[in-house]
């Protein structure tokens, strides 16, 4: 068939070729000819498709509400309003990289997003090549902020901090109710944060005085979790401990409900589901008792609770992508305004030495050292009342834990 | 691990997924085995299929189990209408291209649903979805019990069709002998469609099957798609019986390597065999001789 | 060396790029873009020209990948040896995967998702070996001097991935005019003629395995000198796997050029779509998939095969016309 020989000539070749590179360069010149006119550009950067979508349109719309009240009070002092331009890393590394490129291009001040660890690693990175600050919302591997870029900044907490505290809260929870709790059972997604965070707890839980049964890791996305439940019902641990995303987190409470299987306390941490309107709403019964050791917000803020409601009234639900967002967002406009410009290193230098407290996080005024915000630190919340409360800190707690879970 | 107080109920368990992973691949091999290509849509069809059954529930008030009788005639319909009208034409016939075009159909269907509903993961609640019977040793949730029986009506429903009526023998007059089919005077293009109308019936029914326990998202059937290719591969591609005990075999292969190696590292133990199976007999368990 | 004048004359104009072009925005498009078409151009010697279908060449990236970032992070090795390593134990995978599923005589279909079994196994270990640093991934130290094969300047990427690319396609111009690639391309279009011709089926097959794995292995290596990160899903996803096949077969399989064609307009039809479709999440998705089946529905030989086409119905026109005067 001769079809198949096609035997290639220069011009026909470089034809295509021009064609593919023209189009390239002309589709990829991106967006200087959006709204100029003095304004702070900020790219906010999320992965709004692919399987990390849900998270990253939570995490966009947490970021643009707060852009919205900032521009809708007049914007920036000095700087005017900030013209946001909206990036969709499609749930990969080299997807939110081709963002980052776009935004520096179209010269935007800072960036704030990324969601997931893995893209963040690689968008901090990208941008550090054009000193570009960059304020990286939920990714907690703490490898993030461990590399020495100057222009990572982290608001909320990594899982050193998030393990570290966990236990330590758990331990007091134990303490407090005559400790009813020894054995434990792990179970963990396994990439990036489960597996991270899997292997902190297990080098502190001995620590505690808790003894880990067995811990089991599972994939995203895991089918069916009955085997997993039929494993923790043979070796019925006191204590639970999942570290999972959302839909496998519901599986897993939903299959354990079916086996009949209740251990003396459900003590998630940053459990997919487990401090999440959404799932106390739909599966009440399953969600019953539920610790988890999460971002949360401060629920002492008036600003907290308004923009509940706000959320809330759009028909969403107010999940941490939401607030922490909404947060950094927040900051990037403080530092803005305390550089006076949005020349990137000035801007750098300002959320160096941010002491920002207008977030709505329970982190007191913020405090970056090597780019990780000092005060940051996951709370715990319990599902009491088909509602989520906050356990501890002490300091702005609104119940008082369960534990263990009545027969 | 050895105890059987957990390996019988893992075994149980497996059959009870494989009875699922069967349903998804019964379609799967239909298509296959008639019109040669792997449909890189299928895992879309089924994410499809589940957002259908959710807005049966939610909008129309219709149990899955009820839903399942609207809805396999209108994804047989959908999926006609897709393979007559969009992957036949654009693929003039060359396989892979078909291929190329169900995967950019997967990309259009994955997309679609992610524009039309967002991600937000969804579910049902219906009375019997935590309803478990007894066993003595081990809890069975009644839905997964219901698609265990369901998948073998379902097949054995198939097989009728295939053997006795007039489109079965078509459909398996094309799938043997396409250019001799069509000098006999049989519509090719037709039983192209009528296969993939099928296969796509089988995942709609499969999602009814799968909704009061799973849940619904742009995504989900993606986490099905691997494992049907491999169950259809395993199989024999074409074979519905294949389809059937592939899907249990896989199931509960996935229970037991998941029991002792992990549930992350067990999922291994469904390639290992596939790979094994292959390396032995290149058709598959109940596949023709090439 | 004439065949070869083509290439040489392509690579150059590319090479002159980022002399021309300022923007790192298109410099990034582009790495990407050559990156994939590296991969694909290793699929396409198994595929293309041998017309066996492999659904997983992401094993290859992937193995090139870890390889490279394992010895680089956990041993210390230089990172030059170390992406030769990853070349080499790509190819070596190649050899095993072939010699296993060649043997017992696995076509078509089943080849290929023999392949995509292998694939997932590799991503399933991958995600659980302590050494891979298992759902943690490995990540590499940002280490700016040419020694790590790391630069500072885009355009430094840019020239590498570029002679990366331009040394395979310099390899699939050899083999197409080598009797290997008679007996390849025999063997893709019978095999059992070929067979009783006299051709080594299963030895052809095998070495066009083992030089394609080494060529998608060489841009899992750089993938990772470019984004310093690596992980199960990452290295050895579907993803990779798709884009291998996809960017050939649009491209024009079996053609020197076809994967690096296929590559700039379907990374370019990805872009393009977003300016089209804009911020609504999907929306942008579904218009790259929409055009991608109009694509394959008026390019079933890939775009090669349509400039190709187009240039013999061209050349017959002109024909008829002189003919009649």
């Amino acid at each position: 068939m001769s079809d198949h020989k096609i035997a290639l000539n220069r011009r026909r070749f470089l034809a295509t070729t021009a064609l593919g590179a023209a189009a390239a360069g002309s589709v990829a010149m991106p967006s200087v000819l959006r709204a100029q006119g003095a304004s702070a550009k900020l790219g906010i950067l999320h992965p709004v498709t692919g399987a990390l979508a849900y998270s990253g349109q939570q995490g966009r719309l947490g970021a643009t509400m707060a852009v919205e009240e900032i521009n809708a009070a007049g914007g920036i002092k000095g700087l005017g309003k900030i013209d946001a331009m909206l990036g969709d890393a499609q749930s990969t590394p080299d997807g939110g990289v081709a963002e980052v490129e776009k935004m520096n291009s179209a010269g935007v001040a800072g960036i704030v997003g990324g969601y997931a660890s893995n893209i963040c690693l690689a968008t901090t990175q990208a941008a550090a090549r054009y000193n570009l600050p960059y304020v990286v919302d939920v990714g907690v591997a703490d490898s993030i902020v461990t590399r020495g870029l100057k222009n990572t900044f982290r608001f909320g907490p990594g899982f050193g901090v998030i393990a570290k505290t966990a236990l330590a809260n758990l331990a007091a929870i134990n303490d407090a109710a005559g400790k009813p709790a020894k054995t434990v059972m792990i179970v963990h997604e396994d990439s990036l944060f489960g597996s991270g965070l899997a292997k902190l707890l297990n080098a502190q839980l001995p620590q505690h005085g808790f003894q880990v049964l067995e811990t089991i890791a599972h994939p995203t996305p895991t089918r069916d979790f009955n085997n997993v439940v039929l494993k923790i019902k043979a070796q019925n641990p006191d204590l639970v401990i999942p570290a999972d995303y959302y839909n496998e987190y519901v599986l897993l409470a939903r299959t354990m409900l079916q086996q009949h299987v209740k251990p003396k306390g459900i003590y998630s941490v940053l459990g997919g589901a487990a401090s999440s309107y959404k799932f106390v709403k739909e599966f009440p019964e399953a969600a019953k008792y539920i610790m988890d050791c999460n971002h949360w917000f401060d629920p002492r803020s008036a600003k907290a609770q308004e923009l509940k409601k706000k959320v809330e009234g759009k028909g969403q639900f107010f999940t941490y992508e939401v607030y922490l967002n909404y947060s950094c967002v927040h900051l990037m406009a403080d530092a803005l305004q305390r550089a006076g410009s949005a020349d990137r290193a000035k801007l750098t230098d300002a959320l160096a030495s941010s002491t920002f407290s207008g977030h709505i996080m329970p982190y007191g005024p913020t405090k970056f050292v090597n780019g990780q915000n000092q005060g940051a630190a996951p709370a715990n919340t319990q599902v009491l009342d088909n509602d989520i409360k906050v356990i501890l800190p002490a300091a702005f707690a609104n119940a008082k834990p369960v534990f263990p879970i009545p027969a | 691990m050895l105890s059987p107080a957990i390996l019988i109920p893992a075994i149980i368990n497996g059959l009870l997924t494989g009875a699922v992973y069967a349903l998804v691949s019964l379609g799967l091999t239909l298509i296959y085995g008639v019109l040669h290509i792997i449909n890189f849509a299928h895992g879309a069809m089924l994410s499809a299929a589940l957002f259908a059954a959710f807005f049966a529930f939610r909008l129309l008030g219709l149990d899955p189990y009820v839903a399942v009788f609207l809805l396999a005639p209108v994804f047989f319909g959908l999926g006609y209408a897709l393979q007559r009208f969009v992957i036949g034409p654009a693929s003039h016939g060359d396989d892979r291209n078909m291929l190329l075009v169900t995967l950019g159909i997967a990309v259009i269907i994955e997309n679609a649903l992610l524009y039309a509903f967002r991600a937000d993961t969804r579910t049902i609640e219906v009375p019997y979805a935590y309803q478990t019977i007894d066993f003595g040793f081990t809890f069975l949730a009644v839905p997964r019990l219901v698609g265990f029986v369901s998948v073998f009506g379902v097949a054995l429903a198939l097989w009728l069709l295939m053997s006795f009526t007039d489109i079965g023998r078509a459909i398996r007059a094309v799938a043997k002998e396409k250019l001799g089919a069509e000098l006999a005077g049989i519509d090719v293009a037709h039983i192209y469609a009528m296969t993939f109308g099928l296969g796509t019936a089988c995942v709609a029914i499969a999602a009814c099957l799968l909704i009061p326990t799973y849940y619904v998202n742009p995504t989900v059937g993606n986490a099905f798609v691997l494992v049907a290719f491999t169950i259809v591969v395993l199989g024999g591609m074409g074979s519905v019986p294949g389809a059937l005990i592939g899907g249990l075999l896989i199931g509960v292969v996935e229970s037991l390597s998941g029991l002792f190696l992990g549930e992350s590292l067990g999922q291994i133990g469904i390639f290992l065999i596939f790979i094994a199976v292959l390396l032995v007999r290149p058709t598959g368990l109940f596949g023709a001789r090439a | 060396m004439r065949a070869l004048a083509p290439i040489a004359a392509v690579v150059m104009a590319l090479a002159a790029v980022p002399l021309l072009v300022n923007s790192n925005v298109v410099l990034n498009f582009l790495v990407v873009t050559l990156m994939i078409a590296l991969a694909g151009q290793g699929w396409n010697i198994l595929g293309g020209y041998g017309g066996q279908y492999s659904f997983g060449h992401a094993a290859f990236f992937g193995t090139g990948a870890y390889v490279n970032a394992i010895l680089q992070v956990r041993y210390g090795v230089n990172a030059w040896p170390g992406f030769a390593a990853g070349i080499a134990v790509g190819a070596a995978l190649g050899g095993i995967i072939g010699v296993l599923t060649f043997r017992s005589g696995l076509r078509g279909s089943y080849f290929a998702l023999v392949t995509l079994a292998f694939a997932e196994v590799l991503r399933i270990v991958a995600s659980v070996a302590p050494i891979t640093g298992a759902g943690v991934g490995t990540l590499m130290k940002l280490d700016l001097r040419a020694q790590a094969m790391q630069f500072q300047s885009r355009a430094a990427f840019y020239w590498l991935i570029l002679a990366l690319v331009a040394a395979s396609l310099v390899i699939a111009r050899l083999i197409e005019r080598s009797r290997f690639g008679v007996w390849l391309i025999a063997v893709r279009e019978n095999e059992d003629a070929a067979k009783a011709l006299g051709v080594n089926a299963a030895h052809v097959k095998l070495g066009a395995m083992v030089v394609s794995a080494a060529i998608t292995a060489a841009a899992g290596c750089f993938y990772v000198q470019y984004f310093l990160f690596i992980d199960s899903g990452i290295a050895y996803g579907t993803r990779i796997s798709i884009e291998a096949l996809l960017t050939p077969i649009i491209g024009g399989a079996g053609t020197v050029f076809g994967p690096l064609v296929g590559a700039l307009v379907v990374q370019a039809l990805g872009e393009g779509a977003k300016l089209v479709a804009g911020d609504a999440p999907g929306l942008s998705l579904i218009v790259y998939g929409c055009i991608l089946v109009l694509v394959i529905a008026f390019a079933p030989h890939g775009l090669i095969g349509l400039i190709d086409g187009a240039r013999r119905r061209l050349s017959r026109v002109a024909k008829l016309g002189a003919a009649h005067g």
